[in-house]
C-alpha cells in the first residue's frame, strides 16, 4: 500500500513536471527538433536577448507589472480600509462588486472592459493594459488586506487619537504598520498576476504594446521556436525565485507568531 | 468621515471598471446596429439556437465536464494521500503541486503542443518501438489532456485543505465503532469532504469552460469552444453584438456552476495553499 501511494505521487508529479522539464532541456538544444538532441548550445538564448520583439514585450511586461502593483497595492489597501468601516448594505455592495472580476471568467472580464473603452473612446494601447491589470488586481489586494483589518483591535486607532494623533498620522503609524503583511502579500499576489496575465492583455491591448504571454501565444501558434523553450527556462527559473522569497517570507512570519 | 471617503471613491471606481463594463455587454447583448441604428433585440440569442453554435456550447460543457471529472479523480486520491503525511511532507509536496501554476499557463500548454506534435518526443520515443507515428495534436483528447495538467491542482488544493482540517479522533472514533477503513472513508472522509470537492469542481469547470488558449493551441485553428467563439467576435470580426450574447451565455453558466456548488457548501475560500 505505501509503495502504491509512493508510485501515484510519483507518477502525478511525473505528469506535471515532465513537460516543463523536457521544455527546459530542449532549450540547449542546437538542432531546431523537438525530439531529438543535436548537442548543447545557447544559441536560443542569443536569439532571444537580440530579438527586439521579445525585448520590448518584456519591457512592457515589467513596467505594467511595476505600476499596476503600486496603484492597485494603495488603491486596495485604502479601499479596503473604506470598506471595513462600512456596515450594512453599501459593505455588501462593495464587497460583492469586490468580487465580480474575481468570480467572473477572464475573458468575460477581457471583453466588458473592451467595450468600456470603446465608449471612452480610448485607444487600446499601453494605458488600457495598465488600466485592465489594475482593475483585476485591486480587488486581491482588497481580499487579502481585509482580514487584517478585521482582526485589528478597534482600540488602537483610537487610543492614537485620544493621545493627539491626527487620523491621517494615526493611520499611518498605527494601521498601515500594522495590516503590513496583508499589504505585502496583495502586493505580491498583484505582481505575479500582472506578470502572468494573457487574457485581459490580450484583448486590451493594441498600438504595437504586447506583454511576454501575447508573444507567446503568437509564438506558439506560428509554430516551433526554439526561442519560446529559452524564454520559459528564463520565466520558470525568474517565478523560482519569487517563490522561494513568498515562501522564506511566510516561514519567517510563521517562526515570529510562534515565539 | 476620511474612512467614508475611501469607501465612496472606491465605490465609484468600482462603478466605472466593474459594474458598467458589465452593463455594456448587457447592453450589446440585447441590442443589434443596423444602418448606425441602434435597436433592442433577441436576434443575438436567437443566433446563438443556430446549430453551429449550440454544437459549441455543448462541446465546451462536455469537455469542462470531462476534464472536471478526470481532475477530480486523479486530484482526490492525491489530496488524500497528502492529507495523511507528516507535516514537514505535506508541506513540500502541497509546494511540488502548486510550483508549476507559477510557470505561464500559455507555456505549459505550448509544453504539451511540442511533446504531442508529429515530430514530438512522444512519437519519436513510440517510433523506437515501431508504433505511430500517431495524430495526437489537435484532437479532442489533446485539448482535455490540456485541460485536465492545467487545472489539477485547482481541484486538489480545495480538497486537502478539507480533508487536513479532519481530526484524526474521527477516525478513531469510527474503527471503535467497527467500522473498516472501507466503511469509514464511505460514511465519514467522504461525506465530510464534499466542501472541498465542491470547491474544486467550480475551479475546474469555470476555466476548462471558458478557456480560448487551451483549444487554440492544442486544438487547432478550426477547434472551437465557446471561448473561441467570444474571442473571435470581438477580436477578428467585430461582431461585439454576438460576442457579447454569447459572454452573457457563458456568464449565465457560470452562475448556475457556482449556486450549485455554493449551496451545497463550497466556499471559494477553500482554495487551500494555493497562495
Amino acid at each position: 500500500m505505501r509503495f502504491l501511494k509512493k508510485l501515484y505521487v510519483n507518477a502525478i508529479l511525473l505528469f506535471l513536471y515532465a513537460p516543463i522539464f523536457i521544455l527546459m532541456i530542449f532549450s540547449f538544444n542546437a538542432s531546431k527538433s523537438r525530439g531529438t538532441w543535436g548537442g548543447f548550445s545557447l544559441k536560443w538564448y542569443e536569439e532571444l536577448f537580440k530579438s527586439g520583439d521579445i525585448m520590448q514585450a518584456l519591457y512592457y511586461t515589467i513596467i505594467v507589472a511595476i505600476l499596476s502593483t503600486i496603484i492597485s497595492t494603495a488603491l486596495g489597501t485604502f479601499a479596503a480600509i473604506g470598506i471595513s468601516e462600512k456596515r450594512g448594505i453599501w459593505k455588501k455592495v462593495l464587497l460583492n462588486l469586490n468580487y465580480l472580476p474575481v468570480v467572473n471568467p477572464d475573458i468575460v472580464t477581457a471583453v466588458s472592459l473592451m467595450a468600456l473603452y470603446s465608449m471612452m473612446r480610448l485607444k487600446l494601447g499601453f494605458i488600457t493594459i495598465l488600466l485592465s491589470h489594475i482593475v483585476f488586481s485591486t480587488p486581491y489586494v482588497v481580499l487579502s488586506v481585509l482580514p487584517k483589518l478585521k482582526s485589528l483591535d478597534p482600540n488602537l486607532a483610537e487610543a492614537a487619537l485620544d493621545l493627539g494623533a491626527t487620523p491621517f498620522y494615526a493611520l499611518r503609524k498605527v494601521i498601515i504598520p500594522e495590516i503590513m503583511p496583508g499589504i505585502i502579500t496583495g502586493a505580491l499576489l498583484s505582481f505575479t498576476l500582472s506578470i502572468d496575465d494573457f487574457v485581459i492583455s490580450f484583448f486590451n491591448t493594441g498600438n504595437g504594446v504586447t506583454n511576454l504571454s501575447i508573444e507567446i501565444f503568437a509564438m506558439a501558434r506560428r509554430g516551433v521556436k526554439p526561442t519560446i523553450n529559452a524564454l520559459s527556462t528564463l520565466m520558470f527559473l525568474t517565478m523560482m525565485v519569487l517563490l522561494i522569497i513568498i515562501y522564506k517570507r511566510d516561514e519567517g512570519g510563521k517562526k515570529l507568531e510562534n515565539e | 468621515m476620511r474612512k467614508n471617503t475611501f469607501a465612496r471613491a472606491y465605490l465609484i471606481w468600482l462603478m466605472i471598471f466593474v459594474a458598467i463594463p458589465l452593463l455594456l455587454i448587457a447592453f450589446y447583448a440585447f441590442t443589434v446596429t443596423e444602418t448606425g441604428q441602434v435597436s433592442f433585440s433577441f436576434d443575438n440569442f436567437r443566433r446563438f439556437l443556430n446549430p453551429i453554435y449550440l454544437k459549441v456550447l455543448v462541446r465546451s460543457i462536455e469537455l469542462a465536464l470531462k476534464s472536471t471529472i478526470l481532475c477530480l479523480l486523479l486530484g482526490y486520491p492525491l489530496a488524500y494521500i497528502i492529507a495523511r503525511e507528516s507535516e514537514n511532507r505535506k508541506r513540500i509536496m502541497l509546494l511540488l503541486i502548486v510550483i508549476p501554476m507559477w510557470m505561464n499557463f500559455l507555456l505549459r500548454t505550448y509544453a504539451w503542443s511540442t511533446l504531442l506534435g508529429k515530430n514530438g518526443l512522444i512519437n519519436i520515443i513510440l517510433g523506437k518501438f515501431g508504433l505511430g507515428p500517431y495524430q495526437l495534436l489537435y484532437t479532442d483528447g489533446a485539448v482535455l489532456l490540456g485541460m485536465v495538467y492545467n487545472f489539477l491542482p485547482f481541484m486538489v488544493l480545495p480538497i486537502y485543505s478539507v480533508l487536513t482540517k479532519m481530526s484524526p479522533r474521527l477516525f478513531e472514533a469510527a474503527s471503535d465503532l467497527g467500522a473498516t477503513k472501507l466503511e469509514t472513508f464511505k460514511r465519514v472522509t467522504f461525506p465530510m469532504s464534499i466542501p472541498g470537492i465542491l470547491s474544486g469542481v467550480s475551479m475546474v469547470f469555470i476555466p476548462a469552460m471558458s478557456t480560448f488558449v487551451i483549444s487554440n493551441i492544442l486544438g487547432g485553428n478550426k477547434y472551437n469552444l465557446i471561448g473561441n467563439v467570444i474571442e473571435q467576435q470581438f477580436r477578428w470580426t467585430g461582431d461585439w453584438h454576438f460576442g457579447s450574447s454569447m459572454s452573457i451565455i457563458l456568464m449565465v453558466f457560470i452562475l448556475i456552476t457556482m449556486a450549485f456548488t455554493n449551496k451545497f457548501g463550497g466556499d471559494m475560500s477553500e482554495r487551500g495553499g494555493l497562495f
